[in-house]
């Protein structure tokens, strides 16, 4: 008997050992599979990136190679991957399907979640990144942390931090426990900031705000092989500026829900299944009362509720690895303006502009990866979903029905995804490439969106629901080479899109916003050509000094010969870091080089070359079994006055700026 | 793909069984002929009444669609079969005139109502002026009835009352849409010619440009409407509206000829927000 007891608690161990080691193998898997895992460090504090412990997701996300931020003020900055933005992306919170609220893309979803939330952000570029959705740019996939039974009980943490520009407070608090078939995990962050200055002390006008977010995780264990969690997040944002846009947001409030059942057992075929019912809600309102002078005052509310469920299988089979995953979601948009003429006597005048459009979506996944020996991977996937829209309100098919007099209420598409990608890992040399093509149907604004201004290029964007799918060829292509101290790596993805949607001039239609120069309609081009090359080099001069510099050119052109809009210019990077156990120390160069190519056509204007030198250090002191993490440093350290081509209206960027993040992790 | 499929089903389910409990309850109920209708007045000369109705219960300016029922005071039964005539009249400080209107016709489907429109081009401010003459027959005997009636100003101008460059006094006025949608609206215009103080024709074969504006915001306007189009079969204008929004509408219009010679009315420019001939619409 009691070898029997001692048997099966070294089997237990063993099994939890071994469970490890897979998760470990399975995040170096991910890897090299995925473009790019971008760790956050609030909950690595050890991570050797030297940013702000309580940077927004956005600042991490920005730091990230292939990622550019969007900006149209200090908050909400829109993720552009491969030169490819929020329509062309799947954008996801740990598998979850949701969807802004804004009709001007003032609300993406990495706003609606923080730091605090989450562990990781995956990106998978291109078709790499479908296992969520349909997407031709790739997914970005919001992680939140994974179940932790780990026994270690109470553990708090205390965030703060402070920015002298803008004089930006941020407070976080984190409160763990975790049993042995029991844990909960509860955080709030709240961020305040007043203006920021851009460089030469300009104070940029409307670009305060202020959020808080809170979440609460919770998980039970039935068995060694099943569990179940349940996770909400509510995220508020108040008083929040756009500098860039005629409008504000006085309101963007999110509720994130889901119930999760993971069953896991290494001795059947199906090693995994996790199991995820989930449901968003967003309500986001525009605001334009601070604003002194404005043609017309409006309200803008918006609302996007997503119910949805995924399903995730893993197995392996001699040298297969397989990953399937079926998934579905049901969205409902809606967006309504209400304007009020200078003449009292006059009534509001009111329309939809999200025509209720309700999306329904069920698909499947499946990926299978083969080992052809140690060093040679070859993996596929394939993706094929039914893509349905209907516009429920009559009121919105009558209006759209303006434009498009046969119109009608539903749309059906059916979408498809494939991938392949060859990986090669010699000891010096690391070589992968990939082949893809995917469709994606348009986005409800592309659809339907009914008189959406756009302050870019000042026009009116009318939705087009007669759209094909915008279909995607893709080629990718990454080699690193190690050489002792010193690696070198070249990476280069080509997408090849047909039916690129994009918006048109019609000069038939005259603009309803006061002052824009016309209306767009969205329309597709034949074809259009993304193209981008990066070179990363690091050299390791000494066990605590490295350095790093990375390389970047991207292109855009569309078959009417125009420029593509919103492709960055040539990119550059050089870092210098300084590394012990307890202090670290970087200095970054950073800038682009002048934007030559831009698209007048689609509103742009030239935006010359910048160059922003940051410092960041960072030193940890140990107390017994608590910990304080101290990150500070000082961005642009020359206070360049600078905007870059992805700043809405030119936008001035943030001038020099000192800041401190300290964190207290009590055990 | 299921789901798709249960969820309108479930939907339609229970609308399905909500829907027939209901139904008992309206085949019970008796329709009145003139349900949905609100009396405007009563005209009554000691032998009949004749009611008058329409959906506000009031005259205002701008095109009326009234129904009519005639009551016998001896019987206290409404008559079936009565032919009916009738004239507006506008009492002003030096002479009077009249306003176009239809003939009077039985309602179809109808034992008891009948209908047509008047289209009052004007009033005094307190609603007075105008008197309302029922000339009618019942089994071969010829009756009449006058009484003065309040004609209201309409907040909108939905009627316009001009001189056109041949000389001829026209009088255009807004018929449909009653209940605007934003939308491509049916927009239904009627055109008459002042051919003396008591004879308004219709206009046939004319045109007129549809310009709709919003002043409120920009003066801008829609796509896709068309012009204004005779149509012979009730000699009346029809033409595509696009209403993009709610709000204040202003309908610029030029009138055109059998020849395509302005009349009246000229095209918005940056400069001339607003031509001279306009109609208003505001939901």
């Amino acid at each position: 008997m009691k070898k029997l007891i001692i048997y099966s608690i070294s089997l237990l161990f063993s099994g939890i050992i071994l469970a490890q080691e897979e998760v470990e193998a399975n995040t170096k898997n991910d890897t090299t599979n995925l473009d790019e895992i971008i760790v956050l460090g609030r909950r690595k504090l050890s991570n050797y990136r030297q940013e702000k412990t309580l940077s927004s997701i956005d600042e991490f996300l920005e730091k990230s190679n292939k990622i550019t931020m969007i900006k149209r003020g200090n908050y909400a900055w829109e993720a552009s991957l491969n030169n490819m933005a929020s329509d062309r992306l799947n954008i996801t919170i740990d598998g979850m399907q949701i969807f802004g609220a804004c009709t001007d893309k003032m609300d993406p979803i990495t706003s609606y979640v923080d730091v605090s939330n989450l562990e990781k952000v995956s990106v998978g570029s291109g078709q790499e990144g479908t296992e969520n959705g349909h997407a031709i740019g790739g997914n970005i996939d919001l992680q939140i942390p994974k179940s932790k039974y780990y026994e270690a009980g109470l553990k708090t943490s205390v965030d703060l931090g402070y920015e002298t520009n803008g004089n930006y407070k941020i407070g976080g608090l984190d409160l763990e426990y975790s049993g042995d078939k029991f844990y909960f995990n509860t955080d709030g962050i709240y961020r305040k900031s007043d203006n920021y200055k851009a460089g030469n002390n300009k104070e940029v006008l409307y670009s305060q705000f202020e959020k808080y977010n809170v979440s609460l995780q919770t998980g039970y264990k039935f068995s060694d092989y099943s569990s179940l969690e349940a996770h909400i997040i509510y995220d508020k944002a108040t008083n929040v500026g756009y500098p860039a846009l005629p409008m504000d947001v006085s309101l963007a409030e999110a509720l994130i829900t889901s119930v999760t059942h993971n069953y896991n057992n290494d001795s059947t075929f199906v090693k995994s299944l996790e199991t995820k019912v989930y449901f968003n809600t967003i309500t986001h309102i525009m605001d334009d009362s601070k604003r002194p002078d404005v043609p017309i005052r409006m309200d803008m509310p918006g609302w996007s509720d997503t119910y949805g469920f995924y399903s995730k299988a893993t197995a392996s089979l001699n040298k297969h690895k397989l990953l399937f995953n079926f998934n579905g979601f049901y969205n409902k948009s809606l967006a309504e303006m209400t304007m009020y003429p200078s003449d009292s006597n006059q009534p509001a005048m009111f329309m939809y502009t999200w025509p209720d459009v309700r999306t329904l979506y069920t698909g499947v996944y499946a990926k299978d990866s083969y080992a052809l020996n140690t060093n040679e991977i070859l993996s596929a996937s394939l993706r094929v979903g039914f893509h349905h829209n209907e516009i429920a309100k009559e009121v919105g098919l009558e209006s759209l029905q303006i434009f498009y007099p046969e119109l009608e209420a539903n749309k059906r598409r059916f979408l498809k995804s494939l991938s392949s990608n060859y990986t090669l890992k010699k000891e010096k040399w690391n070589y992968s490439f990939g082949l893809g093509y995917g469709e994606r149907a348009p986005s409800v604004s592309e659809g339907y969106g009914f008189f959406l201004y756009n302050s870019f290029d000042n026009y009116d964007n009318i939705g087009n629901p007669t759209l094909k799918n915008e279909k995607a060829l893709e080629a990718n292509f990454k080699v690193d080479y190690k050489f002792k101290t010193f690696s070198i790596g070249l990476e280069s993805s080509y997408f090849y899109l047909m039916d690129y949607i994009v918006a048109n001039i019609n000069d038939n239609f005259s603009p309803m916003t006061i002052g824009a120069n016309g209306v767009r309609v969205y329309n597709a081009l034949d074809n259009a050509s993304i193209f981008d090359v990066y070179l990363n080099s690091a050299y390791k001069i000494s066990n605590t000094i490295s350095a790093n510099a990375s390389l970047g050119y991207n292109y855009g052109k569309g078959s009417n010969n125009k420029n593509l809009p919103l492709i960055k210019p040539i990119s550059y990077l050089a870092e210098l870091n300084y590394n012990i156990k307890t202090f670290n120390a970087a200095i970054q160069l950073e800038g682009n080089g002048n934007q030559s190519k831009y698209s007048s056509f689609y509103g742009e204007d030239e935006t010359p070359k910048y160059a922003v030198l940051n410092l960041n250090l960072g030193t940890v002191f140990y107390a017994d079994n608590n910990k304080v993490v101290l990150k500070y440093g000082v961005d642009n350290i020359l206070d360049a006055d600078y905007s870059t081509y992805a700043d809405w209206n030119n936008i001035s960027r943030q001038g020099r700026n000192f800041y401190v993040n300290m964190s207290f992790v009590l055990n | 793909m299921k789901l798709k499929y249960i969820l309108p089903l479930l939907i339609i389910t229970l609308l399905t069984v909500s829907c027939t409990t209901d139904d008992d309850v309206t085949d019970s109920v008796v329709l009145s002929e003139v349900d949905g209708l609100t009396k405007i007045q009563e005209l009554s000369n000691g032998t009949h009444t004749l009611e008058l109705f329409n959906t506000s219960g009031q005259f205002k300016t701008g095109y009326n669609a009234i129904s009519i029922r005639v009551k016998d005071l001896a019987t206290d039964t409404y008559i079936e079969d009565a032919n009916l005539s009738w004239t507006p009249l506008m009492q002003m400080p030096a002479m009077q005139h009249s306003c176009p209107k239809s003939t009077i016709t039985k309602a179809i489907d109808k034992n008891t109502v009948y209908t047509g429109f008047i289209i009052y081009q004007m009033t005094n401010i307190d609603g007075s002026g105008w008197t309302l003459t029922l000339d009618y027959s019942v089994n071969g005997l010829e009756y009449t009835v006058t009484e003065s009636i309040t004609v209201l100003q309409n907040e909108k101008q939905n009627v316009s009352s001009f001189m056109g460059s041949d000389d001829n006094k026209y009088i255009t006025a807004l018929i449909e849409p009653t209940t605007p949608r934003i939308a491509i609206n049916n927009l239904k215009v009627g055109l008459f010619k002042m051919e003396n103080m008591m004879s308004f024709p219709p206009v046939e074969n004319y045109s007129l440009t549809l310009d709709p504006r919003m002043p409120g915001m920009g003066n801008h306007s829609s796509p896709n409407n068309t012009d204004l189009i005779y149509n012979s079969a009730d000699q009346m204008y029809y033409a595509d509206l696009s209403l993009t929004m709610t709000g204040y509408w202003v309908l610029n219009l030029k009138l055109l000829n059998e020849d395509d010679e302005v009349l009246k009315g000229e095209d918005v420019t940056e400069d001339h927000a607003q031509s001279s001939l306009y109609l208003e619409l505001e939901f």
